[in-house]
């Protein structure tokens, strides 16, 4: 009896595969959708509607000198870091191929690195950067600098220099491996084909091997752009406090005393979520399609 | 990664690329070197590289049995093991179906599942405070789990659907028409073909929630003490050497992480580092 309704339910499912994949997605889509959607909407339906004049929060924001400033900072050093890290986490995985020892033991570091935190990484740089940190000595050690003082200032400053430091530290080795694992996965057949055909070194890496690792380069380097544009310890930790940079300035506004600035809080917040969206959107859809030029 | 791995560009290997590969290993471990020598510095003055006089000073306090340190721990792993339960129940089916089936939607199911890994944390953070506040979750443990859920399912989400997509699930099909029940295949035959993998995604689940600074701040308001938090406040205490020896305490998974990759694992699974 209870065998058959067992039965009775297995066939029923069986015959119904969009029940199951329904009742398999549902979960994670509650779970990830509900808190997502209900963040965003919030900080949505609070930047709006807390003056008299709707957009008032997005006119104060937008007309704030240390909002601008803050913008063109984030976004150059994003910029400056997703380069920085694309090109040097591809020359490190190529390099890594290459390797008859000790391939394993660079393999793991960059799996471990991955597990560090950033609060982590933000703290070394300080030691490591910092005017008394270990560069500082080393350059005090060589006579090249009489204090502390006299070494430049690389945190806190106006070029971000740790914190761009901080990011490509981190996100080299994430570009490295997935690069490594697109290069493991395609073989080396259109490699051998063009060496047999003649081509030289860098004609195949030029031809060959770039080509076929973009694809899946490309996409990881939007997401390191969007990490590297919208964390908050870094700068906090590394940077400049006026302007501070987008996501520590939200936090700022946020935590205000004056409470009028909450809307502002909530307006960069949007403000910095649609443009990462918007960026990583419009650059997966411009580099499927010159993939695609390229391809055909 | 297996050692026998093709070589693209088909140069041949030299002491060249040691030399390289040498250069970028230093870099990678440079920044923890003065971190492991302020830590047990004492008398650490400019211009030297190493301190006068050594001292375990620092690891002592961190270390202390009424230290802060316990608390936190206890708290970073209750998190982290809430944050990975939560993920991984709601990521094995979904992983399952994201693997195996089309259907309609599937891309906006998809987009809606990645694009809390690109939004900023601080306005996720700042967005559920102000729904939080209303529910009354601000300032609680359970708070602190439900925001990390947000960035921590999503990469679990990925991967699992990773580990179903590259298992051979036809296996699961012979077991079925030798007339194995539906349990039996699930325990002898799934179990054992995507348990590695679950168990790369569950970890990474628990470092995304272990590295968490930000959610935990803005919903936990300071109320809710993880590793992350006590290292912030710890910092501007100033004093160096306690900072770095917290710092280091709390990184101490990444190192487990790298022991494991490199002697358990054999290097082997480099699928550990395809997604974050």
């Amino acid at each position: 009896m209870v065998a058959d309704a067992i039965g009775g339910v297995r066939l029923w499912w069986r015959r119904h595969p969009g029940a199951a994949t329904a009742t398999g997605i549902a979960p994670a889509l509650l779970v990830v959708g509900a808190l997502f959607g209900a963040a965003i909407l919030a900080a949505f339906s609070r930047s709006f509607g807390a003056m008299p004049d709707p957009l008032g929060a997005y006119r104060v924001v937008v007309a704030d000198p240390e909002f601008r400033a803050a913008a063109a900072m984030t976004i150059a050093v994003a910029v400056t870091s997703t380069a920085m890290a694309t090109v040097l986490g591809v020359a490190a995985a190529l390099g890594a191929l290459r390797l008859v020892r000790g391939r394993r033991t660079l393999l793991a570091l960059f799996q471990a690195n991955l597990a560090v935190p950033h609060v982590i990484g933000a703290i070394a740089m300080l030691n490591l950067l910092g005017q008394s940190g270990f560069v500082a000595r080393i350059a005090g050690q060589a006579g090249l600098i009489d204090g502390p003082a006299s070494f430049p200032a690389l945190v806190h400053d106006p070029a971000s220099v740790a914190v761009i430091a901080h990011y490509v530290w981190k996100e080299v080795p994430f570009v490295a491996l997935v690069t490594l694992a697109i290069l493991r996965a395609a073989g080396e057949g259109f490699d051998e084909a063009a060496r047999t055909l003649g081509a030289s070194r860098w004609q195949r890496l030029r031809s060959v091997t770039l080509p076929l690792v973009l694809p899946g380069v490309l996409p990881a380097a939007l997401v390191v752009f969007a990490f590297t544009f919208g964390t908050f310890e870094v700068p906090l930790l590394l940077g400049r406090s006026y302007p501070a940079m987008l996501p520590v300035l939200a936090h700022k506004r946020f935590i205000a005393v004056d409470l009028a600035a909450r809307p502002e809080a909530m307006a960069i917040a949007v403000i910095i979520s649609v443009f990462v969206l918007f960026v990583v959107v419009l650059g997966a859809v411009t580099a499927r399609r010159a993939i695609r030029r390229v391809a055909t | 990664m297996s050692s026998e791995a093709p070589v693209p560009g088909g140069w041949q290997p030299s002491r060249r690329w040691s030399l390289g590969a040498a250069v970028v290993v230093a870099l990678l471990v440079l920044p923890f070197v003065p971190l492991l020598i302020t830590s047990l510095g004492h008398a650490y003055f400019f211009p030297q590289l190493l301190p006068e006089t050594w001292s375990a000073r620092a690891w002592s306090r961190v270390l202390a049995a009424d230290a802060a340190t316990w608390p936190a721990l206890r708290m970073s792993v209750a998190v982290a093991l809430a944050v990975t339960a939560v993920s991984m129940a709601v990521a094995v089916p979904a992983g399952r179906v994201l693997a195996t089936r089309r259907f309609p939607g599937r891309a906006g199911v998809e987009l809606l599942l990645f694009a809390p890994t690109l939004v900023p944390a601080v306005a996720i953070g700042i967005g559920l405070h102000a729904v939080f506040v209303r529910l009354g979750l601000d300032g609680g443990v359970s708070g602190v789990v439900l925001a990390q859920l947000v960035p921590a399912a999503p990469y679990v989400i990925l991967l699992v659907a990773s580990v179903f997509a590259n298992a051979d699930l036809e296996l699961e099909q012979q077991a079925r028409s030798l007339g194995a029940s539906w349990w039996r295949v699930q325990w002898h035959v799934t179990l054992p073909l995507v348990a590695p993998g679950l168990t790369v995604a569950a970890l990474f689940g628990f470092l995304v929630s272990w590295g968490q600074y930000t959610l935990t701040l803005v919903i936990g308001g300071g109320r809710v003490v993880t590793l992350p938090i006590l290292l912030f406040s710890v910092a501007s205490g100033g004093d160096s050497s306690v900072t770095a020896a917290t710092a280091l305490f709390h990184a101490t998974p990444a190192a487990l992480a790298l022991l494991l990759s490199a002697v358990v694992l054999g290097g082997r699974h480099a699928e550990l580092g395809g997604a974050r």
